[in-house]
């Protein structure tokens, strides 16, 4: 069989099943961003507390997800997480059968983990690019904390966050291919799955590096758009 | 009628730094009072207690016969008792930068009306009414929809005036206004400045402008290491200065 016809659309070739976990690589990406986001939130929070406890915490979080392999994290959640919630259905239900998560949920905090580890140290870079002037300009004017932040603080930190947050999501975007490791059938798993069964490795494994490219390039102009218009008002040099 | 603001025997350190000693100082309706002083003499430091900008360690600050009300948090270090009061003083007292912090992400016009708006609740319609007649009256209508790093620094500057103006306030502080600008837009700054003082508005400005001071001020104050070595109408104080201090200031700043 040639290129085209191993990936046909239909009973015959590959090529649905590529586009399905190519959805399947997006839904989770986007997912694993908006629980690091999510998480980032409080990762910034509780990096800049004054709380040494609290910041402890943050620290704790950044240094271990960023210190150690990608997939190594994906493992321990995997496992670990499923083990959690067997121990808390035994221990407080007394439900002993065995549990198994959801694997895309798995995945997406998994990934989530690591890319809201990356997205805390580039909100609060971007927290710190913000001029002191700012907010005291904000201040003596009599504006309250929820109306510095919001007015004031939001949208500058977007905008030394967004290129940051741009770098994060493509390695969000690159990182979900660790998970076939789950068994969760996307882009790479199911290149895994062609090759396996096609003896045709190369062409589905660029093919999976296609896909990816166009994954990469579109969104990479969509970020380009939004930089420019969270730069409005910034004179570039 | 109450003083417009009234400062009594306020300490500030940074740390073991003691920056404030001891100031009492008053403004009446109407005052212009000049901050003179070499610096690291305190003078910013003190503008910024009045609004607390910085906290003071102790001393009363009263703004129209209002006591801004301090207290200790848990461990000890002084701070406000009430937020809000602040907030509301705040919008009594503008205050004008030496780096003029126009939020960047805003147009001219956007950041005189901020403050209207989301603040004080203006309608937005008529806070852009009120704040394109500020920018008439600083000279900078034409720039309204352009971004502030599209302005000179004098032209930034008079916008920051007329985003002060814009809240309403009884005093305005001014924190070394001119001293970021090129020496050809101090003019254009001062000259707002003196319409203003004209007005009859009260003002309390830190300045290095020594010729702004002697032609406008009502009362120049010179501060030296933290207190008042000297104070007095500036005829008094720029061609009879008492203290030894004050006559080396006034000798190098004039050489300068």
């Amino acid at each position: 069989m040639d290129f085209f016809e191993l990936l046909a659309f239909g009973d015959t070739g590959w090529g649905d099943e590529m586009l399905k976990g190519a959805l399947m690589t997006v839904l989770v990406s986007i997912s694993a961003m908006a629980i690091g986001l999510f998480v980032s939130v409080f990762g910034t929070m509780s990096k800049m507390s004054n709380n040494g406890f609290v910041r402890g915490i943050g620290n704790t979080y950044t240094t271990i997800v960023r210190g150690i392999p990608e997939l190594l994290v994906i493992y321990l959640l995997y496992f670990g997480l499923n083990n959690a919630v067997m121990g808390i259905a035994k221990g407080v239900f007394g439900y002993d059968q065995y549990i198994e998560l959801p694997v895309f949920l798995v995945a997406a905090i998994a990934v989530g983990l690591i890319s809201g580890a990356y997205s805390t140290e580039v909100i609060r870079g971007a927290f710190l690019a913000v001029p002191k002037g700012q907010v005291e300009a904000a201040k003596s004017v009599g504006m309250n904390k929820f109306l510095i932040f919001h007015r004031v603080l939001v949208p500058q930190v977007l905008r030394y966050a967004l290129p940051g947050l741009g770098n994060v999501w493509q390695l969000t975007l690159k990182d979900t291919a660790l998970i076939m490791v789950t068994g969760l059938v996307e882009i790479m798993r199911q290149a895994h799955i062609g090759a396996g069964s096609t003896h045709e490795p190369f062409v589905f494994y660029i093919t999976a590096a296609l896909l990816y490219l166009v994954l990469t390039t579109v969104s990479s102009q969509a970020l380009n758009s939004a930089e420019n218009w969270a730069n409005k008002g910034v004179r570039r040099a | 009628m109450a003083n417009a603001l009234e400062i009594k025997h306020l300490v500030k350190s940074f740390g073991d730094l003691e920056v404030i000693k001891d100031v009492s100082l008053t403004a009446n309706q109407g005052d212009v009072i000049c901050i003179i002083g070499s610096s690291g003499s305190g003078k910013s430091t003190l503008l910024r207690c009045i609004n607390l900008l910085e906290t003071p360690n102790s001393g009363e600050v009263w703004v129209n016969g209002e006591l801004i009300k301090m207290g200790l948090d848990k461990k000890g270090q002084p701070q406000p008792t009430d937020r809000s009061q602040v907030d509301r003083i705040r919008t009594k007292l503008a205050m004008v930068f030496q780096s003029f912090n126009l939020w960047s992400h805003m147009t001219v016009l956007q950041n005189v009306i901020e403050a209207p708006v989301h603040v004080q609740k203006i309608n937005k319609t008529e806070a852009t009414k009120q704040g394109l007649e500020l920018l008439a009256k600083v000279g900078i209508t034409e720039k309204a929809n352009q971004y502030p790093s599209s302005l000179s620094g004098g032209q930034q500057q008079r916008v920051a005036i007329a985003r002060a103006l814009a809240i309403n306030p009884d005093i305005l502080l001014f924190d070394e206004p001119t001293s970021s600008l090129d020496p050809e837009l101090v003019g254009e700054v001062l000259k707002v400045m003196k319409s203003l003082a004209k007005e009859g508005r009260t003002m309390i400005v830190v300045t290095h402008e020594m010729g702004f001071a002697r032609e406008v001020a009502s009362k120049v104050v010179f501060l030296h290491n933290g207190h008042i070595e000297e104070q007095g109408a500036p005829d008094e104080v720029f061609n009879s200065p008492k203290s030894e201090r004050l006559k080396q200031f006034l000798a190098s700043s004039l050489e300068g």
